[in-house]
């Protein structure tokens, strides 16, 4: 059994299948960093820290005559978002009800998929994280609400990454404000802007929740990397009567390893 | 319409299973496919009906490469062998057997999956190779 406990839980293989594939299905479309950066594992839950391949001189050895250095790594964050779900609900799927209530599940597949994402953009500094967008060394480019305009920003962030050296091709991450409003816009000949901006990044446009403004990237690889040790999986907390808690989880660190390599948009 | 890719009783099986079983038949569909253009465009002698040929070939390989990734994705083991098979110079046989031994050792030593598991298996969702 790993440390999941799904065997303890009050749940058939039918209605963890149907949790399973509910929790898939939410995370698939939102997990926009995913889309954008390298990914490498899984590495499983007992993998703790990504090797930088760093050391730290530390002074005052144990003997003269010695000196040393401390290895330098960075340690997983484990993210959880729990939730309950109603037992009679389970019941009811287990019946045949093809429309379950499971928001609590949908809720906290949104707010995980906004961690990751907020992490990789924006960076987390207690788990520390630095995000693409907080290393950038580009000035931000600012977007403003004319559409219109977007594909010269857009372009000029592309051109500010050619100059810096930065091939691509290259992906757009849309905050879901900025997302809807290009989703909305169509340029003078009906021609939509989307399209107009996918052809200026070469690469694709990903609605990023968790991600204020947008932002450039390269997707070359090699300049952003997202390691997890155990991928999304979910766990079984405790049940009553009523409900069964339980949790959507994953361990997951990342690093910027070409600042250059990204541009914000604000 | 048979339902032959299922070894076991479709019954019994968790639909990731399933959804995993139809990938593997339509990955060997494609493999057939591009060896029956091979063979196809090996003895036609027109060659508009060759051009044709390859041009369908070329989305058999298409098809193959996507059923591949998809298989790839859901079997962290699976990628790792091939991540040490595919694309690498050298001998082919000595790669994998490098590959197998290294995946499984290092699996078997972080607690993680073989296959399946408990994970949801979502990986990468990345479309443009690195």
């Amino acid at each position: 059994m790993s440390h999941l406990l799904r065997e303890h839980a009050p749940i058939t293989e039918g209605n963890w299948e149907l949790l399973d594939s509910e929790a898939r299905e939410r995370l698939t479309p939102a997990l926009a960093a995913r889309q954008l950066v390298d990914f490498s594992g899984p590495h499983g839950w007992q993998h703790s820290a990504t090797n930088l391949g760093r050391v730290k001189e530390i002074g005052d050895p144990p003997s003269k005559g010695v000196n040393a250095a401390q290895r330098q790594v960075l340690a997983l964050v484990e993210l959880r978002a729990p939730f309950a779900i109603d037992r009679s609900e389970l019941a009811d799927a287990d019946r045949g009800a093809e429309d379950a209530n499971l928001d609590a599940l949908d809720e906290a597949a949104h707010a995980i998929a906004v961690a990751e994402n907020a992490a990789v953009f924006h960076g987390w500094k207690a788990a520390g994280i630095t995000g693409i967008l907080e290393a950038s060394p580009h000035d931000p480019i600012e977007l403003g609400e004319n559409c219109e305009r977007y594909p010269r920003h857009v372009a000029k962030a592309v051109e500010a990454l050619l100059a810096a050296g930065v091939a691509g091709p290259y992906g757009l991450a849309l905050g879901p404000e900025t997302y809807t409003r290009v989703l909305e816009t169509s340029e003078h000949g009906g021609y939509p802007l989307l399209d107009h901006l996918r052809e200026v990044v070469g690469g694709p446009l990903v609605w990023s929740p968790g991600v204020r403004g947008a932002a450039v990237l390269s997707l070359r690889g090699g300049d952003f990397l997202l390691e997890a040790g155990e991928d999304f999986s979910i766990g079984y907390e405790h049940h009553d009567a009523d409900v069964v808690r339980l949790y959507l989880e994953e361990s997951i660190s990342f690093r910027v390893a070409t600042p250059e390599a990204a541009v914000a948009l604000t | 319409m048979g339902f032959d890719q299922y070894h076991e009783p479709p019954e019994e099986l968790p639909a990731q299973t399933r959804t995993f079983a139809r990938l593997c038949t339509s990955l060997t569909e494609e493999a057939e496919a591009i060896g029956w253009y091979e063979q196809r465009m090996a003895v036609e002698t027109d060659g508009e009906a060759r051009a044709i040929m390859h041009d369908a070939q070329g989305e058999e390989f298409k098809h193959f490469c996507m059923d591949l990734e998809f298989l790839l994705r859901r079997t962290p083991l699976w990628r790792e062998i091939a991540a040490g098979i595919l694309f690498q110079e050298g001998d082919i046989v000595e790669h994998g057997e490098e590959a197998e031994e290294e995946a499984t050792e290092d699996a078997a030593e972080r607690g993680a999956p073989l296959s399946g598991g408990d994970s949801l298996g979502i990986g990468s969702l990345r479309e443009v190779a690195s």
